[in-house]
């Protein structure tokens, strides 16, 4: 599915898009640049009792009540610990606003459809149903995220499965 | 309450109806006229018309007359629709609108453009459909309340000949009788009914009076729909009046329409000096237009966040610059600036907060009306007092508040107030009195409405809760007692009438009320009356909050739950089957709600003991929620969590405290059913996504 539908999405958009990269452990994953708001440091972060454990709590974005998501957690990573490098991701999906905690940030990257290649079947953790593909930029390796996808699953439990989001 | 006070209200909803106008005939395919569109066009002319026409704004309610005559036609079909009657009718509105801004400046509108368009438009009526329109002069019966639309001219001019001591001929059709009655006492107050005949399908009433037949018709239009009346001139006496109809309505459908012209000349030589005011309209208006602006309540809310983060922003400035004090390296002259900004900052705050507030007046001038066709429809007689009508109050508790309020007037009314001949014979005054009052009490208000009636008796309500299986215990206090009208399917009248009595509804109003963050209270004396008293927050945007501790977190309870805290003591603990504890306070067995389990807190006080008890109530039941300390009682500003969330188990909403953090505010019966899942649950980790469970019993 995710083959012939990536696949569509990049013919009909011939074009280089951008993409953010930040790093959980040692890959290296990219997101839609248009989908980021900002950037910030990982703080004061209020815990929501009986949420999953990558749901680390809701913080305060300027007067708005926004959830945090960390995806080493989810992603199960070793070694997730919060320290001066750990950054979250402010992202618009769905009409909500969502922080996502990565180890760190690292460029902005252009890529040309070229260098997208289609994610294969794979993940038991990250099904490749949130993948837009894989992109290869000289020796790296680029998870390519469709956070839209991922932050409104069922399973991130971030959107009330009732609701019409 | 004078007139003059809905004057803006009147000029604001003018506005905004001639703004739908133009949208609407902007919008009109005049080869394919929607229908709905027409209706909306001609609805919007017939308000400004009427209201016009109560206040005495006579140049803009001819104006409008005259349009809506027209529109009338269009959307019988009668008028075929092109371009330029379309602009014609946009121009008629824009003249409209000026003469809107002049009455607003308290000038006299444009005189030469009023007789330019009602020139135009009665041309357009002669050359389209051959008729004449009725004159701009003397406003007359609409042309939509006659049964046939070809007798609209002859009619329309027939009550131009009526005279400043005019008698009306004024038929009711197919009008019940008890709302006849009412209109005829209506008509009573607006000019001496000479003879009154008929029957339901048709009754007739002949009336001397100065005002004109759509004064009348918007009056009678209260209580009734505007099909059932008709209105006449008579020339002749009353004596007439049984087979008046036929007979003003046969002669004179030849009457000559000759006076509509003519009377524009009339209105010039009569106002000539009006006319000249225009030329010093310009700056009066600009004045007039500044005192108020309509503002999306969108827009008011973005500022209102915005200032609160600045409020925010600015103690976390504050408690800086007291630490760099602490340390020695303070500045005077930025601590002068901090407490500078503080003190603009509160005080922007609050001007903000005022611009969502408005007067209690726009409830209460509803309930004149109310109390009238309650009482009229009851026989009763009764006196309405309000009493703190300028109290201010958030508009989305204003919006919500009047339906409450009107059913507990309603109730009042039926159940409290008795029968003029019973006051009489038990030495109260026939006339029964019903006060409405507002006012500001702590940070909240309190609207009371009271009356002084019956009174609610004790051991009827307790036998009548017997009946419907509510358990109840003779040993309640009347305030518990009285709460037994808010049980649902509860009622005490004797007999079931049409404005109350099936039980429903007292209920909804305390549920209501309760949505809005608010409590009813009831006090009453048997003989003397009943006194409902509603607490209302000023706002939902902010809520009195009591700050508590558990482990390292805070989180704010609602203070209208709170009733209580204590320690509490071993002796006062029982446990009882299985992990539920309960805890004995003043010979009462509340449960107790650990919160540090519930929400599983890390390093709380688990020794009940050492831990402070505060005895909460929700829907109507009492808890002890056990937490580690009491910070103390703030105002917070509530924030939504399901924005970019989802609803939390047990918590209400979320809020920002002065440090910047976010702090969660509880739920008080979302914590107990949480409580007890998880204890079902076995003490599981209840995970979100298994906890469907609450989505279905969460009453949202």
């Amino acid at each position: 599915m995710s083959q012939a539908n990536s696949g569509a999405v990049l013919a009909a958009e011939a074009e280089n898009r951008e993409f953010l990269v930040f790093s959980l452990g040692d890959e290296e994953y990219a997101i839609d640049i248009l989908k980021v708001q900002e950037i910030r440091g990982y703080e004061n972060v209020t815990r929501i009792a009986n949420a999953p454990d990558f749901i680390k709590g809701v913080t305060n974005l300027r007067g708005v009540i926004v959830p945090i998501v960390d995806l080493r957690i989810k992603f199960h990573l070793e070694n997730v610990e919060y320290g001066g490098q750990t950054v979250v991701i402010v992202v618009n999906v769905a009409d909500r606003v969502v922080g996502i905690v990565v180890d760190g940030v690292s460029d902005v990257m252009t890529l040309i459809p070229d260098q997208i290649k289609p994610a294969p079947e794979f993940g038991v953790t990250l099904s490749s149903d949130f993948l837009s593909g894989l992109g290869s930029l000289d020796d790296r390796m680029l998870v390519l995220v469709d956070i839209d996808k991922l932050l409104t699953s069922e399973e991130m439990a971030l959107v009330d499965s009732t609701s019409s989001h | 309450m004078d007139i003059a006070d809905f004057f803006d209200t009147f000029f604001e909803e003018a506005e905004e109806l001639l703004s739908d106008m133009e949208q609407h005939l902007l919008e009109l395919d005049v080869d394919d006229p929607d229908s709905e569109q027409l209706n909306a066009i001609f609805r919007a002319a017939h308000s400004i018309k009427g209201g016009a026409g109560t206040f005495g704004f006579v140049v803009l309610q001819k104006t409008t007359h005259i349009l809506e005559n027209l529109l009338d036609y269009a959307r019988k079909g009668e008028l075929t629709l092109r371009a330029d009657l379309v602009d014609t009718f946009l121009e008629a509105k824009d003249i409209m609108h000026e003469q809107l801004d002049a009455y607003r400046s308290e000038e006299e509108p444009n005189q030469e453009a009023f007789e330019r368009i009602c020139q135009t438009l009665q041309q357009i009526a002669l050359d389209e459909i051959g008729q004449q329109l009725d004159g701009p002069s003397i406003p007359a019966a609409e042309p939509k309340s006659a049964p046939a639309a070809s007798e609209n001219s002859a009619e329309a001019s027939s009550s131009e000949e009526q005279g400043a001591d005019g008698l009306l001929l004024v038929a009711l059709l197919n009008v019940v009788d008890k709302d006849r009655i009412l209109l005829v006492e209506e008509l009573e107050q607006l000019g001496e009914v000479q003879s009154q005949s008929g029957d339901a399908k048709r009754y007739e009433v002949i009336l001397k009076s100065s005002d004109s037949a759509d004064d009348i018709e918007a009056v009678m239009c209260f209580i009734i729909e505007p099909d059932q009346i008709e209105i006449t001139a008579v020339e002749g006496v009353a004596a007439e009046s049984s087979n008046a109809a036929p007979a003003t309505a046969e002669p004179e459908a030849s009457a000559p329409v000759a006076p509509a012209p003519q009377a524009p000349a009339e209105k010039t030589a009569s106002k000539a000096s009006p006319a000249k005011a225009a030329t010093k309209e310009k700056p009066k208006k600009a004045a007039a237009e500044s005192s108020s602006i309509r503002v999306s309540v969108d827009k008011v809310d973005q500022i209102i966040n915005l200032v609160g983060e600045l409020i925010i922003t600015q103690s976390m400035l504050d408690q800086t610059v007291s630490d760099l004090e602490d340390q020695s390296v303070g500045n005077s002259s930025l601590q002068n600036g901090m407490s500078l900004l503080q003190r603009n900052a509160r005080d922007l705050q609050e001007a903000v907060m005022s611009i969502r507030m408005i007067p209690m007046e726009f409830v209460f001038s509803r309930f004149p009306r109310v109390v009238r066709d309650t009482a009229g429809k009851l026989g009763k007689e009764i006196e309405l007092v309000t009493e703190g009508k300028s109290t201010e109050l958030d508009k989305s508790l204003v919006e919500r508040i009047t339906d409450p309020l009107t059913h507990l007037v309603r109730n009042s009314l039926d159940h409290g107030v008795e029968m003029p001949d019973v006051r009489e014979a038990i030495g109260k005054p026939r006339v029964g009195k019903l006060t409405l009052s507002a006012r500001h009490q702590g940070g909240n208000i309190l609207i009371e409405v009271r009356d002084d009636g019956a009174g609610m008796d004790r051991d009827r309500l307790l036998a009548k809760a017997r009946e419907n299986g509510i358990n109840v215990s003779d040993s309640m206090s009347d305030e518990e007692v009285f709460q037994l009208i808010f049980a649902p399917g509860f009622s005490t009248a004797k007999e079931v009438t049409d404005v109350s009595g099936r039980g429903v509804g007292m209920d909804v109003v305390k549920r209501n009320i309760q949505s809005m963050g608010g409590r009813v209270e009831i006090q009453s004396k048997l003989g003397e009356g009943t006194n409902t008293r509603i607490v209302l927050p000023l706002t939902l945007a902010i809520l009195d909050g009591m700050s508590i501790k558990v482990g390292g977190e805070t989180f704010i309870l609602p203070l209208s739950t709170v009733l209580e805290s204590l320690q509490p003591s071993k002796d006062d603990m029982y446990a009882m089957a299985g992990d539920d504890v309960v805890i004995k306070v003043r010979d009462e067995y509340l449960p107790v709600i650990a919160i540090h389990e519930v929400l599983d807190v890390a390093n709380a006080i688990t020794d009940p003991t050492k831990s402070i008890a505060v005895i909460v109530q929700g829907e109507g039941r009492r808890y002890a929620m056990l937490v580690d300390e009491l910070i103390g009682q703030q105002q917070v500003v509530v924030k939504n969590l399901e924005d970019n969330y989802r609803k939390v188990p047990g918590i209400s909403a979320a809020t920002i405290l002065g440090d910047g953090s976010v702090a969660l505010i509880l739920d008080i019966t979302g914590l107990h059913r949480l409580s007890r899942y998880k204890k079902e649950a076995g003490k599981k980790v209840v995970n979100n996504q298994n906890l469907s469970f609450f989505k279905e019993a969460e009453p949202l």
